[in-house]
C-alpha cells in the first residue's frame, strides 16, 4: 500500500481528533487509545519489515515529486524508532490507567497522549527539515500539557522553565532552518544533502559550519547535552511517572536522532564539527554521571542517567565509523527502553512509599520481591551487563572509539559504565535492602497493575539483549544508510 | 451585573456582524485565488463572536451561539484528516487533492477542490481555538 508509512502519524492524530469528543468518558478513551497504540505497534512492525526487505520507503506527500513537496522517509532507524516508541506508548498508556487519576483523564490527557505521538513519531519518519520543525512544535506543545495538567505548584514552576528554553530554542531552529535555506535553496533533506555536498567540493565553507553549530545547539537543547541540559532536571522532576517515563524515553531522544540524522546527512564533511559532537558528548557523560551518583533522590537520578546515555549515544555518532555508529543506534533503542522501564518502576517505589528520598525507604524487597527483582534487572541493563541490552551497544561504541583512535572518549564511556551502576545499585541497596519500613497509604497503591509495563519492558529489553544477534542485521540496515547518505539520496530523490 | 445603557454599541452591532461575518466568509471562500484562507477567515470570524462578546456577557452570547468550541476544533481536525484520509482509500499518496469543474445555473463554471475542504477543517479549528481560548480566561475568576 502506498500509504503505509504515513500510518504511524495519521492512527494517532485520528485518535487524538476523536477523542476530544469524548473527553468525558474516560472508559471509552482508554479503549480507543490502547487500540489505537497497539495499531501504530502492528503498523510499524509491518513498516520494519518491508524496509528490511525492500529498502528505504519514502512517500511523497500530495504526490508533489520528490525535492518540491514534503517526503516522507522510512529508512530502517526511523522505523526501528517508530517501532520503539509504540512499545513505550503502549505502556505508558497501560500505567496511566492506574496512576494519572481521574482529574487529568477527564482534561483530555489522552487526546494529548495521542498528539505527543503524532509528534515523535512525525519527527522520526520526516524527510523535510521544516517539517521536523512542525513536528517538533507538535510534539513540544503536547509535552507542555502533559508537564502542566494536574496545576500543582512545581508543575506550573517548571512548566514555566520549560516553556521559556523550548520557546527559545524552536525560535532558534527557524532561525537555523532559515539560514541553511539560503544556503541550499530547499528544504528537502536529502536535496540539501546533495547542495551542501556540491557546493563543500573545495573544502566545506565557513557559513555551512555555522549552521552545523546552530543545529547542535537547537537540538542540543533538545536533546540535553552538555551545557545545555540545565533545563531537564527541574523539569523532568515535575510531571507524574508515566509522563515522566514518555518524555524521558522519547523527547531527548528526538533531539539525539535529529542531530544523528543531521550531521551523518548534511555535514559529514566537517571534522571541526563532529570534534566538537564529540567534546561535548563526553562532556555530557561525566556530568551526568556526577549528577547520577550526587543525588539521594531516586527521580533525579535515573534523570542525570538521561544525560549520560543521550552523551554515549552522541559520542558514538561523532566516531563515524560502522562500529561506532552500530553502537549508538543499538544504544539508543535499549535505551528508549530502559530509560521508560526505570521511570515506571520509580513512579511504582513512589507511589508504595510516597516519597522519591532515598534516605526515607528501605526493605522494599521483601514485601515487593517482583518489583525489587525487576528493578534489579532494569539496573544491571542499563549499565550493560552482558546478557542484557544495554551490553552491546556500549560494547560497539568502545569498540568504534578505539578503531577511530579516540581512547580517551571511549574510556570515558566504559568508566561511566561503572558509575552508572553505582547510582542505580545505590537506589536497589539503600531503598529494597535493609530495615523493613511500612509506609502511609501503602496499601491503596495498586501494584500489581503497575508493575505490568516495566515487566514488558525489562523483558523487551532483556529479549533485546540475548537475542542482539538477529537484531544485528536490522541496526547494520539503520547504520548503513547513517554512514552512507547517498543512499538516502538516492532512495528519496529517486535518480 | 450592572446594567449599562450601550445601545448605540448593540445597534451597530446588529449591523456590523452581518458584514463582518460575511466578509470573513468570503475571505475563507477566496483563499485559492486571492489572498486569504482559512487561517483568516476563522479569525474573523471568532472576531465577530468576540465584539458580540464585548457588547453582551458571556452567558447571552452562550445562548445566541450555543456551542462547544471544543468540539468545533475536534470536528475541524476530523475534517482534515478526513480530506487526507481519501487518499488511503484511493490508493494515491496522502493528502493528495482531486478536484473537478462544476457548471452551476447561477455561479457559472465553479471549479471544486478538496483542498477547500481542508480549508474548512482549517477555519472550524481557528474559530474553535480562538474561542476557547478566549471564554475560558473569560470565565476564569
Amino acid at each position: 500500500m502506498t500509504n503505509l508509512i504515513i500510518l504511524p502519524i495519521f492512527i494517532p492524530l485520528l485518535t487524538g481528533a476523536i477523542l476530544i469528543c469524548l473527553h468525558k468518558k474516560i472508559a471509552v478513551q482508554r479503549i480507543v487509545a490502547v487500540i489505537s497504540s497497539l495499531g501504530t505497534l502492528i503498523v510499524s512492525s509491518i513498516i520494519i519489515h518491508k524496509v528490511h526487505q525492500d529498502g528505504i520507503q519514502s512517500l511523497n506527500i500530495s504526490s508533489w515529486d520528490a525535492p518540491f513537496g514534503i517526503t516522507l522517509v522510512s529508512d530502517m532507524l526511523s522505523a526501528m524508532l517508530v517501532c520503539t516508541t509504540s512499545i513505550m506508548a503502549l505502556a505508558c498508556l497501560l500505567y496511566s490507567f492506574k496512576s494519572i487519576g481521574n482529574e487529568r483523564e477527564n482534561y483530555y490527557y489522552y487526546p494529548v497522549f495521542s498528539f505527543l505521538l503524532v509528534g515523535v513519531n512525525g519527527a522520526f519518519m520526516t524527510g523535510d527539515i521544516f517539517n521536523l520543525f512542525v513536528f517538533f512544535e507538535v510534539m513540544l506543545m503536547s509535552s507542555y500539557v502533559l508537564l502542566v495538567l494536574g496545576g500543582t505548584k512545581i508543575q506550573l514552576r517548571e512548566s514555566i522553565k520549560y516553556l521559556l528554553v523550548n520557546v527559545i530554542s524552536s525560535a532558534l531552529f527557524v532561525i537555523a532552518v532559515a539560514l541553511l535555506y539560503s544556503v541550499a535553496g530547499t528544504l528537502n533533506m536529502a536535496h540539501i544533502s546533495e547542495r551542501i555536498s556540491a557546493i563543500s567540493g573545495y573544502g566545506m565553507p565557513g557559513i555551512v559550519s555555522v549552521i552545523a553549530v546552530m543545529f547542535l545547539i537547537v537540538f542540543g537543547l533538545k536533546g540535553a547535552i552538555f551545557p545545555l541540559f540545565f533545563w531537564m532536571p527541574g523539569s523532568y522532576y515535575a510531571p507524574p511517572a508515566p509522563v515522566l517515563a514518555l518524555f524521558g524515553a522519547l523527547l531527548t531522544k528526538v533531539g539525539v536522532y535529529s542531530i544523528t540524522r543531521t550531521f551523518t546527512l548534511f555535514f559529514y564533511h566537517d571534522g571541526f564539527v563532529f570534534q566538537l559532537l564529540s567534546i561535548l558528548a563526553i562532556l555530557s557523560i561525566i556530568v551526568g554521571v556526577i549528577g547520577a551518583i550526587a543525588y539521594w533522590d531516586v527521580k533525579k537520578i535515573i534523570i542525570y542517567n538521561i544525560i549520560v546515555a543521550v552523551g554515549a549515544i552522541l559520542y558514538g555518532v561523532s566516531v563515524m565509523n560502522p562500529a561506532s555508529i552500530k553502537g549508538a543506534v543499538y544504544y539508543l533503542i535499549h535505551d528508549m527502553i530502559i530509560k521508560a522501564a526505570l521511570f515506571l518502576l520509580v513512579g511504582n517505589i513512589i507511589a508504595i512509599t510516597g516519597s522519591a528520598n532515598l534516605k526515607k525507604f528501605s526493605g522494599l524487597i521483601s514485601r515487593y520481591p517482583g518489583l525489587g527483582w525487576t528493578f534489579f534487572i532494569a539496573a544491571l541493563a542499563l549499565a550493560g551487563i552482558p546478557p542484557l541490552s544495554g551490553f552491546v551497544g556500549k560494547l560497539l561504541i568502545i569498540q568504534g572509539g578505539f578503531e577511530g583512535n579516540s581512547f580517551f572518549g571511549a574510556a570515558i564511556v566504559l568508566m561511566s559504565s561503572l558509575l552508572v551502576l553505582f547510582s542505580v545499585m545505590k537506589i536497589f541497596i539503600n531503598g529494597f535492602w535493609g530495615k523493613n519500613l511500612t509506609f502511609e497509604g501503602e496499601e491503596k497503591a495498586p501494584v500489581k497493575w503497575l508493575l505490568i509495563s516495566p515487566i514488558i519492558l525489562v523483558a523487551i529489553s532483556a529479549l533485546y539483549g540475548l537475542y542482539s544477534e538477529a537484531i544485528l542485521p536490522y541496526i547494520g540496515q539503520a547504520s548503513d544508510t547513517l554512514l552512507d547518505p547517498q543512499i538516502y539520496i538516492d532512495a528519496v530523490l529517486k535518480e | 451585573m450592572k446594567k449599562t445603557n450601550n445601545i448605540i454599541l448593540e445597534t451597530a452591532l446588529k449591523a456590523l456582524l452581518f458584514f463582518i461575518v460575511l466578509y470573513s466568509v468570503y475571505i475563507f471562500t477566496a483563499g485559492h485565488y486571492y489572498p486569504g484562507g482559512g487561517f483568516i477567515g476563522g479569525l474573523m470570524t471568532s472576531g465577530a463572536i468576540v465584539l458580540l462578546l464585548i457588547t453582551y456577557d458571556i452567558k447571552t452570547v452562550q445562548r445566541i451561539l450555543p456551542i462547544n468550541y471544543r468540539i468545533i476544533t475536534a470536528i475541524g481536525l476530523l475534517f482534515a484528516i478526513g480530506t487526507s484520509a481519501g487518499s488511503l482509500f484511493f490508493n494515491v499518496p496522502f493528502l493528495t487533492h482531486a478536484f473537478t469543474h462544476v457548471e452551476l445555473p447561477v455561479l457559472g463554471d465553479l471549479s471544486l477542490h478538496t483542498a477547500t475542504l481542508f480549508d474548512l477543517g482549517v477555519y472550524f479549528v481557528v474559530v474553535g481555538v480562538t474561542m476557547t481560548i478566549i471564554q475560558t480566561i473569560g470565565e476564569d475568576e
